[in-house]
C-alpha cells in the first residue's frame, strides 16, 4: 500500500513512531481485546444467547442502564446549574469549587465506594436523614444511582463550561433589547447553543457509568436480580472461573460501549461545528 | 465581561459614546442577566450539589480515618502491609507511566506530523480504554495469560506467572492509562505546527536534535499535564487491577485494593486511613492539574494566534 505522506515528508521518524505506535497498541490493547471475540466465537450461538438472555443477566443490564441514565440525568440537570454558576457569577470559594469538580476523575473508585457507603448507610451523615422517612439509600438501587452520579459528575460540567464561556453576551443583550424576557432569552438563545455540549456530557457520563465497578460495588450490596450491576456480574463469573459466561456478557457490554463511543464522536463533531458557527 | 465594561467606561469618559441620562445601558445589562434572587438560588443549588457530592465525601474520608485517633491512623498507614501496598503502587506507576509517556510521544508525532490512511481510526483506537469497563480491561489479560487462557499452558510450562501476580497488575494498569499522555499531546502538537521543526531540519539538525531542542520545549507543559493525570489513574486504578491481582495480601495488593481488603475485614478506621493517602494524592493531582492547565492553555492560545496571524500575513 502506498503511504501518502504529503508535503510534511521532510520530517523524519515516520517509520519509527508509526511502527512503535502500532506494535504497542497491538500488544497492549488489540491482541488482548481480540481474546473476547475468540472466546465467544468458540461458544456457539445457542450457548451465547442462553447466557446473555438469562434472567439474572437481563436484570443486571436493566439496573446498569437504568441507573446510568438516572445518574447522567441528575448530572445533566445539576451540571448545567454548576457550570452556569461557575462561569457567570463570582462568589466566595468559586475557584476552589471549580478545581474540585474533577475530584471523581482523580479519586480511586474504591475510595469513592467506601466513602459513599459510609455517608449513605443507615447511620451515615445523609443516610441518617433518610432513615426516618423509611428510605434506604445504601444497598438499594438508589445507592447505585448515587455512586454513578458521583462518578459522572465532571463530564457535564466540563463539556458545558467552555461553551458557556464562549457564548457571546451581546446576543443575550440584543434579545433583551428586543423585548425578550430573561426566560425567553434562555429558552430561545442560550439553550439551543448549549444543547450539543449538554447531550455530549450526558453521553460521556452515561458511558462511564455503564462500565463503573469500584464505586458501585460497596454501596450496592450486590444482591442478584436486585442491586447487581453488569461489571459486578462479570467479576462474579470470573471468580467462579466461568470465563465463557463472563466473556459473553462482556461482549454485549463492549458492543454497547463502542456504540456510545461512536455516538459521542458524532456528537462532538456536531458540537464543534455548532461551536465554530456560533 | 470586565474588559468590555472597562472599555465602555473609557469610551464614556472620553466622550466617544453618549448614553441617555436614564441609563438605558444599565437597564439593558440588567435585562440580560438574572435578578439577584435567581442568581442566589443558582449559586445556592450549585454549592449545595458540589458540597453534598464532593466536599462531604472528602471530609468523610479524613474524619473516618481519624475516628479512632491519630495513633491508629499512623499505625494503619505505616505497618508492613501498607508499606508493601505503597511500594507495589509506586512500582506499577513507575513502569506504566514511562511506557505510556514514550507511547504518547511516538503516537502524537506520527499522528500530527504525517498524513496517512487510517489516521482517524488510529486516533479512535487511542480512546479505546475509555470505552471499556475496568472489569473487562482486567478480564482480557486473564483470557490471554490466565491458567485457562490462550497462553496459559505455555506460560505454566515455563513457570511464568502473569495473572495473580505483579506483571498482570502492571499490564492492566498500562492498558487503562495508555491514552492519557497521547490525548494531551496530540492537540498541542497539532496547534504548535511544524514550521520551526522544518527550519531546524533545514539548518542541519538531525531528527533527535529537532525533537529534543525544538519540539519538546514547546509541548513540555502539556506533556507534564498528561503525565500527572496518567500517574493519578495508574496509582488509583481499582477495577482492572482487582480482576488480575488475586488479592494476595502483602504480594499483589496495590493501595486501592488494600483499601477494599481492610474494608471487607471490617477494619474501617484502617481502611479510611489508607484511603486518605489516596485522597491526598488526588488533591495534589487536582492542584497540579490547575497549575499546569493554566500553563498549557495560554501557551497554546498564543501559539494558535501566532500561526493564525502568520497565515493571514502570508
Amino acid at each position: 500500500m502506498q503511504m501518502k505522506t504529503g508535503r510534511r515528508s521532510v520530517i523524519p521518524g515516520f517509520g519509527l513512531t508509526m511502527g512503535y505506535t502500532i506494535v504497542y497498541l497491538s500488544l497492549i490493547a488489540l491482541i488482548p481485546l481480540s481474546t473476547i471475540l475468540l472466546k465467544t466465537a468458540g461458544m456457539g450461538w445457542h450457548r451465547f444467547l442462553s447466557v446473555v438472555l438469562s434472567p439474572r443477566v437481563l436484570a443486571a443490564y436493566k439496573l446498569s442502564i437504568g441507573a446510568s441514565i438516572a445518574g447522567a440525568g441528575i448530572n445533566s440537570t445539576f451540571g448545567l446549574v454548576v457550570a452556569w454558576a461557575l462561569v457567570r457569577y463570582r462568589f466566595p470559594l468559586r475557584a476552589i469549587l471549580d478545581a474540585i469538580v474533577d475530584l471523581p476523575f482523580a479519586l480511586p473508585t474504591s475510595v469513592a465506594g467506601i466513602t459513599l457507603t459510609a455517608i449513605y448507610s443507615e447511620n451515615g451523615a445523609i443516610g441518617r436523614l433518610f432513615e426516618p422517612l423509611g428510605i434506604k439509600v445504601a444497598f438499594t438501587p438508589i445507592g447505585v444511582i448515587v455512586a454513578l452520579t458521583f462518578i459522572g459528575l465532571p463530564f457535564v460540567v466540563r463539556t458545558v463550561q467552555p461553551v458557556l464561556q464562549d457564548l457571546e453576551k451581546e446576543l443575550e443583550e440584543a434579545a433583551a433589547t428586543l423585548g425578550a424576557s430573561r426566560l425567553q432569552t434562555f429558552a430561545l438563545v442560550i439553550a439551543p447553543a448549549l444543547m450539543p455540549s449538554l447531550i455530549t456530557g450526558f453521553a460521556l457520563a452515561f458511558a462511564r457509568a455503564l462500565g463503573e465497578y469500584g464505586s458501585v460495588v460497596f454501596i450496592s450490596g450486590n444482591m442478584p436480580m436486585r442491586t447487581e450491576v453488569v461489571p459486578l456480574l462479570i467479576m462474579t463469573k470470573l471468580e467462579q472461573f466461568d470465563y465463557e459466561g463472563a466473556t459473553a456478557i462482556a461482549l454485549v457490554m463492549l458492543v454497547m460501549s463502542f456504540a456510545m463511543l461512536f455516538l459521542i464522536n458524532l456528537l462532538q463533531t456536531w458540537s464543534a461545528g455548532r461551536h465554530a458557527d456560533g | 465581561m470586565p474588559t468590555d465594561e472597562w472599555e465602555l467606561n473609557r469610551m464614556l469618559h472620553a466622550g466617544l459614546v453618549t448614553v441617555p441620562r436614564d441609563d438605558a445601558l444599565v437597564r439593558m445589562r440588567r435585562a440580560a442577566s438574572e435578578p439577584v434572587w435567581a442568581q442566589a438560588l443558582i449559586v445556592g443549588i450549585a454549592v449545595t450539589f458540589l458540597g453534598v457530592f464532593l466536599i462531604l465525601p472528602l471530609l468523610t474520608v479524613f474524619a473516618e480515618g481519624l475516628r479512632q485517633g491519630v495513633r491508629v491512623y499512623l499505625a494503619a498507614v505505616t505497618n508492613a502491609e501498607a508499606g508493601s501496598a505503597i511500594r507495589l503502587t509506586l512500582l506499577t506507576a513507575g513502569i506504566a507511566v514511562p511506557l505510556n509517556l514514550v507511547f504518547g510521544l511516538a503516537a502524537s508525532w506520527a499522528i500530527t506530523r504525517f498524513e496517512f490512511r487510517g489516521k482517524n481510526l488510529l486516533t479512535t483506537l487511542i480512546d479505546l480504554p475509555f470505552a471499556v469497563s475496568p472489569v473487562i480491561s482486567g478480564m482480557i489479560y486473564v483470557l490471554l495469560f490466565g491458567a485457562q487462557g490462550l497462553l496459559g499452558r505455555t506460560l505454566a510450562a515455563h513457570d511464568i506467572r502473569i495473572i495473580f501476580a505483579v506483571p498482570g497488575i502492571i499490564l492492566a494498569t498500562t492498558f487503562v492509562t495508555f491514552p492519557f499522555v497521547a490525548r494531551e499531546l496530540i492537540p498541542v502538537m497539532e496547534s504548535v505546527g511544524s514550521e520551526e521543526e522544518l527550519a531546524a531540519l533545514t539548518l542541519g539538525a538531525d531528527g533527535w536534535q529537532t525533537f529534543f531542542r525544538v519540539t519538546l520545549p514547546k509541548v513540555k507543559w502539556a506533556l507534564l499535564y498528561g503525565v500527572v493525570i496518567c500517574n493519578a489513574r495508574a496509582m488509583g486504578e481499582f477495577g482492572a487491577v482487582s480482576v488480575v491481582s488475586g488479592h494476595i495480601r502483602g504480594l499483589t495488593n496495590t493501595l486501592p485494593l488494600y483499601v477494599e481488603i481492610l474494608y471487607n475485614d471490617y477494619d474501617f478506621a484502617a481502611s479510611f486511613a489508607v484511603a486518605s493517602l489516596l485522597t491526598s494524592l488526588a488533591l495534589v493531582t487536582l492542584v497540579a492539574k490547575r497549575i499546569l492547565g493554566g500553563k498549557v492553555e495560554p501557551a497554546e492560545m498564543a501559539l494558535r494566534e501566532g500561526t493564525q496571524t502568520k497565515r493571514e500575513a502570508a
